[in-house]
């Protein structure tokens, strides 16, 4: 039995945007005790479907066709005060951050009653212990300490834990999800998604689960829906749809989509490019009259070398120590002890002026490519901006950004433009041609693809594999994730807590893992299973 | 941008009148050649009983539609330049502050508490009465007593842009910390920079016409504080000498501050109070 029927829903977008309809035209059905997952890239509209459903689109955006029956009810016709009653009740959401989903000023426990009495349920003394009974069901720890605590006491995994608490507190028949374990680490996911298919087992409720992470499909889908802007392009039972895919747009999804399959090695040089000694960082916070000081190693004692031509992927979870690692590598940070030896001269030991000069050695791919590139200055400023201050004559330096806005793919004429006229794919590559003006003798890429879809971090990481090629690039490739870490390194390195865990090939680290931190993350890729059957077949 | 703001209707309006000011202040040594302390008709003649004085004569039959139109000049000059003057001062402090941190920072923002902890007006006042009042002096007691919020706001926006990634690449391309600070970090702080001022100069100007009012403005130019000032003797038998001017300051700092809301609007769409559309 279908729990919603969406027939023919048509979103419209407000005038000025880069298309008419956000959805157009969309058929599903999600049945009882089944899990859907709608799966797109960003800007697929997936997210707006939920949000209408859920009654929440933002202004200027409007349900202008189709209808959403659920209880023989069409949800997007009622007026507001049955939508009200339906949500939360019938309908549930759970966000993909925890930590904005939930208020911050309210203990766990008084924002899960809060839900009985938005709902006129129960006495106060039955929605305490109702709510306890629900934090002890999602698994949190200690639901007597948990109850009184604030969203900022619990670790990411728990505030989903408790955002799904909140959302099954009236044993809704339908749950929506939207990205609920993109903000977490594999770990913390591979739990969460555990969870969500435990409750719904016992439940049985349908569950409408957002992604866009075809691993996570693998792990937990029945249905899936493929979307690409607006429109459903594929659907179908999960293992037809991952095994046969029939659009070229699924097929090439899949196909860019890091899967177990390891490159050939290479063997490594004896030439390091990079030499990181006894390196320690440590934060720490607080301290006063009365209060302790708060000690974070966030690197403790770490030691590793890149050869040159070598690419070292760094793999961890989040505070493991390896940001603060990459940072302390380029001096962005100072570490409190040990060496950082780039082409025989100790970084870590150079002063403010002299380091100064020896900057252009070490280049960074950050993160963000919305944060790393100054709204206000073209790109031809930011990419002959660090050249011209080593000496390169300007004409020269101008010459060489153009060259290099060819070689990552953009074209020479890219270098007028300022970066908001570019998607974050395309920033991503001028941050990169950025880098490679400097000449370094070592890249650091600080999850340089994690903000990509996964399309676009294909072609970014084919640019990055074409370029060390050409370049014959040194680089420390920074990532939580390990799948995007097989595709392109030699040698994978694994820290936890500050410390390193393991270092070996990537053959040895994937095939034979000697660390039991080590096992326990790859088991938590999503879809390695399936993703192993791929490479099998 | 210019888009965003030309749709916005109040911010027209306030466009339109603070042009109707600019121009009559700048035409006003032609329309009324003779200046504003000229004697031209009998004292205390109504608004509107001659064509010729739409506005009335004042005390001393001086023309009230010629006061006005000087006025014009003195107020908009004086809001500007002290605006200007305190843009210099409040920018570069605010700015070392948020950028140095530490010393720097503690020491800067205790200079700028030490002049927020005065009052506003009696400090102003007190600047002005000790350099004899003339219109450099109180364009300088405006400015002195209105960089500290400048400096506060260029202080946290430059911490908020110094952590973005871009002043991290810009560090890692070696250029120098003063050279990040100019090139990198203060063109992304001029938003609100400019709605701030925007709004300044309305404060200044009603600053300037309260020290006027209290007769420590210019006594060699025609104020419109200066007017409700002389007027307020005879506030019940001559309405019109405290009226007019009163309007006219008004219609100017209304206008100003139509303006600023307009390119608050504008610049930041994402604070916009009409949300997202």
């Amino acid at each position: 039995m279908s729990t919603l029927v969406i027939d023919n829903l048509s979103i419209g977008l407000p005038e000025g945007a880069d298309r008419r309809f956000a959805v157009k035209d969309m058929d599903m059905a999600i049945e009882m005790g089944q899990i859907t997952c709608v799966v797109g890239e960003s800007g697929s509209g997936k997210s707006m479907t939920a949000n209408a459903l859920m009654g929440l689109l933002p202004p200027g955006v409007t349900v202008e066709a189709g209808k959403a029956v659920f209880n023989g009810e069409d949800v997007l016709s009622l007026p507001e005060a049955r939508k009200q009653a339906l949500r939360g009740a019938e309908i549930a959401m759970i966000f993909q951050e925890p930590m904005t989903a939930l208020n911050p000023l309210m203990r766990i426990g008084e924002q899960i009653s809060e839900v009985f009495a938005a709902h006129d349920l129960y006495t106060p003394s039955q929605r305490r212990e109702k709510a306890l009974h629900l934090i002890r069901e999602v698994g949190l720890p200690d639901p007597e300490k948990i109850i009184r605590a604030y969203p900022f006491q619990l670790s990411g995994g728990q505030r989903q834990r408790a955002m799904i608490a909140m959302a099954l507190a009236l044993e809704p028949k339908l749950l929506i999800a939207d990205e609920p374990t993109t903000a977490l680490d594999v770990t913390t996911q591979a739990q969460i998604l555990k969870l969500i298919l435990d409750l719904r087992d016992k439940h049985g409720m349908a569950v409408m689960f957002i992604t866009h992470d075809f691993g996570v499909v693998a792990e937990i889908a029945d249905h899936v829906i493929v979307m690409r802007e607006g429109k459903v392009v594929e659907r179908g039972r999960a293992a037809e749809v991952l095994g046969n895919p029939q659009h070229d747009y699924t097929k090439r999804l899949l196909d860019a989509i890091p899967t177990g399959k390891l490159p050939k090695a290479r063997p490594p040089r004896d030439v390091p490019a990079l030499e990181i000694r006894g390196l320690r960082k440590i934060y720490r916070t607080g301290g006063g009259l009365f209060k302790p000081v708060r000690e974070v190693r966030a690197v403790d004692d770490v030691s590793l070398t890149v050869a040159r031509g070598e690419v070292l992927g760094l793999v961890g979870e989040s505070g493991s120590g390896k940001s603060t690692l990459g940072r302390t590598a380029v001096r962005l940070v100072t570490p409190d002890g040990g060496q950082v030896m780039v082409g025989g001269t100790d970084l870590a030991a150079l002063s403010d002026e002299e380091l100064r000069k020896e900057r252009h050695k070490v280049q960074m791919v950050f993160q963000d490519p919305y944060a790393s590139l100054n709204p206000r200055q073209r790109i031809m400023g930011a990419l002959t901006a660090g050249p011209i201050t080593n000496g390169v004559p300007r004409a020269k330096a101008q010459e060489r950004a153009r060259e290099l806005l060819e070689i990552v793919g953009l074209g020479a004429e890219a270098a007028t433009r300022y970066p908001h006229e570019f998607s974050g794919g395309q920033r991503q590559r001028i941050g990169i041609a950025r880098a490679l003006a400097m000449d370094p003798e070592l890249i650091i890429a600080d999850e340089a693809v994690s903000a990509l879809d996964v399309s676009i971090q294909a072609q970014v990481l084919d640019l990055l594999r074409d370029l060390r090629e050409r370049f014959d690039l040194s680089i420390l490739f920074i990532t939580h994730d390990l799948r995007v870490a097989a595709q392109l390194c030699d040698r994978i390195a694994v820290m936890q807590k500050g410390k390193l865990v393991e270092i070996g090939t990537v053959h040895d680290i994937f095939l034979s893992p000697q660390q039991a931190y080590t096992r326990q993350l790859l088991a938590a890729v999503p879809g390695a299973d399936w993703a192993k059957e791929n490479v099998d077949a | 941008m210019w888009k965003r703001f030309s749709s916005n209707i109040g911010a027209m309006v306030g466009v339109v009148l603070l042009l109707a000011v600019i121009v009559i202040a700048v035409i006003a040594p032609m329309l009324y050649p003779g200046g504003p302390w000229q004697m031209v008709q009998r004292p205390f003649l109504p608004p509107f009983a001659q064509d010729a004085y739409p506005f009335g004569t004042d005390t001393l039959g001086r023309n009230v539609a010629a006061q006005l139109a000087y006025g014009a000049q003195v107020s908009l000059l004086v809001g500007l330049v002290s605006t200007l003057v305190a843009l210099l001062i409040g920018v570069p402090l605010g700015a070392l502050a948020g950028f140095y941190g530490g010393m720097v920072d503690e020491g800067a923002m205790r200079f700028t508490e030490f002049f927020q902890t005065i009052p506003n007006f009696a400090l102003a006042i007190v600047l002005v009465a000790i350099f004899q009042p003339n219109l450099t002096s109180i364009i300088l007691a405006i400015a002195i007593v209105s960089w500290p919020p400048v400096a506060r706001l260029v202080r946290a926006e430059v911490m908020s842009v110094r952590k973005r990634e871009f002043v991290d690449a810009a560090t890692l391309a070696g250029l120098s910390k003063p050279r990040i600070l100019v090139t990198q970090v203060l063109p992304n702080t001029v938003s609100p920079i400019i709605v701030m001022a925007s709004l300044m100069v309305a404060t200044a100007i009603l600053l300037e016409s309260s020290l006027s009012f209290l007769g420590l403005g210019d006594p060699n130019a025609m104020s419109w504080g200066y007017m409700i000032g002389a007027a307020r003797t005879v506030i019940r038998s001559a309405w019109w000498l405290s009226f007019f001017p009163g309007v006219a300051i008004i219609i100017t700092v209304l206008a100003l501050n139509l303006i600023g809301e307009g390119l608050n609007d504008a610049l930041n769409p994402h604070l916009s109070r009409k949300g997202r559309a």
